[in-house]
């Protein structure tokens, strides 16, 4: 690593370290993790928030791009949203506090909070190294969140939904979950707020044992001063199969890490995501994925869609442990640039150290297709709806992979609403 | 109903010219017949009639309606009345057939003021006239062109065309890629369409269409711009003699 030039603490950085000092003795912690807290926000002050120089935040210069860290404001009222799909069971956290348990039969919940009081032991951060923004940021500042145990075995009968709500100011969450063996659940996560300046930090640790098969849809909808971190560290055990489906509406700078470790034999993660970047925003989906054992499997679908002059990003990481031999792993991002001034930036990086997997990536870049435009319009579809369908047809692909109707309609619904707002 | 003065086109990105002084007039129950060799102009006529934004118009007019719809842009033509029927209809993944139909009927119907249809007219609609094409509801149910074969695709361009009721239809080389039952599928659509307020312009490379779509005119065109007009009987000389004799003799 190279050593840079240490940088004067930005007005962000300075206001994160302030607040800290003010804040850290009222964080939910045992001893153990104050000095977790302290740790990430030491880190946090000596290598200052990540910038273009440092290559997992390239494209997304954090140091820039956080011009703003409001107070925190634990007391605000805060909008309730609808579930997902009808009369689903929740767990609401406001302002980055617990305001909503719901009671379902096979899964038990704790407050994140009682945890990092008690014993951190099976909570504890994961360590991504002294530039991951994200974790430490949420490391420091977590003040609660879920810890989710679903029985072994437990079929869920209608899909569980988190969320994390508030009105501004601060939210950092952190939600713990683990899905037991052989155990079938469909969990939503949710992150909105208000149009409110924001720093939102979420982390989650999703684990699912033995056989256990989870449909986990995460719905990024912050509001438009918004910025959103947010952090997925999944581990799959043995013939687990998760598909992670993760869309991002709206907010002002967003970085949405995936990490995963493939660590079961016949383990297969579906990963999609789906980004649609309005005007003057940032959006970063950004995916470490370890196939660390043999015989596993993934694939990877990125479709985004650029407007005004936002700006995307999606890197692909994908690692092929030396005795991960038959992994089989396909990666594809595929981006619709909708102006002149829009950009994406894509990166896929494979390492592969067994010899026996097929690995393959590819990306696409292209603006609307004129033909079809074109063929669409001398049906007498104006040019406005033609472009909205044409783009409808290349995001509801992935979204149609769901398979549950509701939830189809309910995405693609918000899909519509940010076509007529931004397309 | 469609008059063509003197037009001429030519590629937008390029300058090349395509259409050079083409006259032409087609009168309401009208079938014309444009034919002529590779090169000609046959498909670039088709779609600057349909007011593709690749070719630029740089003098002439086409009147329609006895109005100009040079400033038109396709959507607006084609709520006007005006139905390319392509000769290679685009896939387009994605956008489901049913789906499609449906928005188009409707953009349509706004268009012009009308109400929008109800599911149920909409669907008994599709079924009336899918039928008569031999187009199963399982077809409808793919997306757009997507995985259909070259006769469905033509096919599924007359269903449209029936769906639509335009005024005037532009057949490009509807003829291409068809055996001969679906051919005789296709012109019997089209011949079902064949109404006294209402002219087609069937573009073809072969007389072979026009045994199933009979002409009332026929015009052939070589280096973008009529050379002959004449009958069907026109037709028959140039499957018998080929174009070179006539365009020579126009020379």
């Amino acid at each position: 690593m190279n050593v840079q030039p240490k940088l004067p603490l930005t007005a962000a950085e300075t206001a994160l370290v302030g607040q800290f000092a003010d804040q850290s003795g009222a964080l939910p912690g045992n001893a153990e993790m104050a000095a977790h807290r302290e740790k990430a926000l030491q880190a946090i002050s000596a290598s200052g928030l990540p910038t273009r120089r440092v290559e997992a935040w390239h494209y997304t210069d954090l140091r820039r791009l956080l011009a703003d860290v409001p107070e925190r404001k634990p007391d605000a009222n805060v909008s309730e949203i609808k579930t997902l799909t009808k009369g689903i069971p929740s767990f609401v956290l406001k302002n980055g506090m617990i305001a909503d348990v719901a009671s379902v039969d096979g899964v038990s919940v704790t407050s994140m909070a009682d945890v990092l009081r008690a014993d951190i032991s099976g909570v504890k951060p994961a360590d991504h190294g002294v530039h991951d923004a994200v974790g430490l940021i949420n490391s420091a500042f977590v003040t609660d969140g879920f810890v989710m145990k679903v029985d072994d075995g437990f079929v869920a009968a209608s899909p569980i939904e988190l969320q994390s709500l508030h009105d501004g100011g601060q939210t950092h969450t952190r939600n713990a979950v683990t899905v037991g063996s052989d155990a079938n659940v469909t969990i939503f996560d949710r992150h909105a707020g208000s149009d409110k300046s924001v720093l939102a930090s979420s982390v989650t640790d999703l684990k699912l044992r033995k056989g256990a098969k989870v449909l986990w849809v995460t719905v990024q909808e912050q509001g438009e001063a918004a910025t959103h971190l947010g952090q997925v560290n999944l581990t799959l055990e043995d013939d687990a199969e998760l598909t992670l489906f993760n869309i991002n509406l709206s907010g002002k700078v967003v970085r949405q890490e995936v990490n995963a470790d493939v660590v079961g034999e016949g383990a297969k993660l579906t990963f999609r995501s789906v980004n649609l970047v309005g005007d003057k925003t940032h959006c970063d989906v950004t995916l470490s994925l370890g196939h660390l054992v043999p015989n596993t499997s993934s694939t990877e679908t990125v479709r985004n869609v650029v407007t005004g002059q936002g700006q995307g990003v999606f890197q692909g990481q994908i690692q092929v442990a030396q005795i991960a031999q038959k992994t089989d792993a396909q990666m594809a991002c595929n981006t619709l640039l909708l102006s002149d001034t829009a950009g994406f930036a894509t990166k896929p990086e494979l390492e592969i150290f067994a010899d026996d997997v097929v690995c393959a990536h590819g990306a696409t870049v292209a603006e609307i297709d004129h033909d079809h435009l074109f063929y669409l319009m001398a049906r007498g579809i104006s040019e406005k709806m033609a472009r909205g369908l044409l783009i409808k047809a290349f995001v509801a692909e992935i979204i149609e992979e769901l398979e549950d109707e509701d939830l189809i309609a309910d995405l693609e619904a918000r899909l519509e609403n940010w076509l007529e707002a931004h397309a | 109903m469609l008059e063509i003065r003197n037009l001429h086109a030519r590629i937008a990105e390029d300058g090349t010219e395509i259409i050079r002084g083409l006259d032409l007039t087609v009168k309401a129950g009208e079938i014309a017949a444009i034919m002529g060799p590779n090169g000609s102009g046959k498909s670039t006529l088709s779609y600057i009639l349909a007011g593709r934004e690749d070719y630029e118009v740089t003098e002439g007019d086409i009147i329609y309606n006895g109005e100009s719809v040079l400033e038109m842009d396709p959507a607006e033509r084609a709520a006007a009345g005006i139905f390319l029927a392509f000769q290679y209809p685009m896939e387009i993944p994605g956008v489901a057939t049913m789906q499609f139909l449906k928005v188009a009927m409707n953009e349509q119907r706004k268009a012009r003021g009308e109400p929008e249809l109800t599911t149920p007219d909409f669907i008994r609609l599709v079924k009336e006239a899918a039928g008569s094409l031999e187009i199963s509801m399982e077809m409808l149910k793919r997306p757009l062109n997507v995985g259909f074969s070259g006769g469905e695709k033509k096919r599924a361009e007359i269903l449209q065309m029936k769906l639509l009721e335009p005024k005037l239809c532009v057949l490009d080389e509807t003829d291409s890629g068809l055996d001969i039952d679906a051919l005789k599928i296709v012109a019997d659509g089209v011949n079902a369409l064949r109404s006294p307020d209402r002219a087609t312009v069937v573009i073809t490379h072969y007389q072979r269409l026009l045994e199933y779509i009979v002409p009332d005119s026929v015009h052939v065109l070589s280096k973008g711009r009529i050379v002959k007009s004449g009958d069907k009987a026109l037709a028959l000389e140039l499957e018998a003699n080929g174009y070179a004799n006539i365009i020579s003799e126009a020379a």
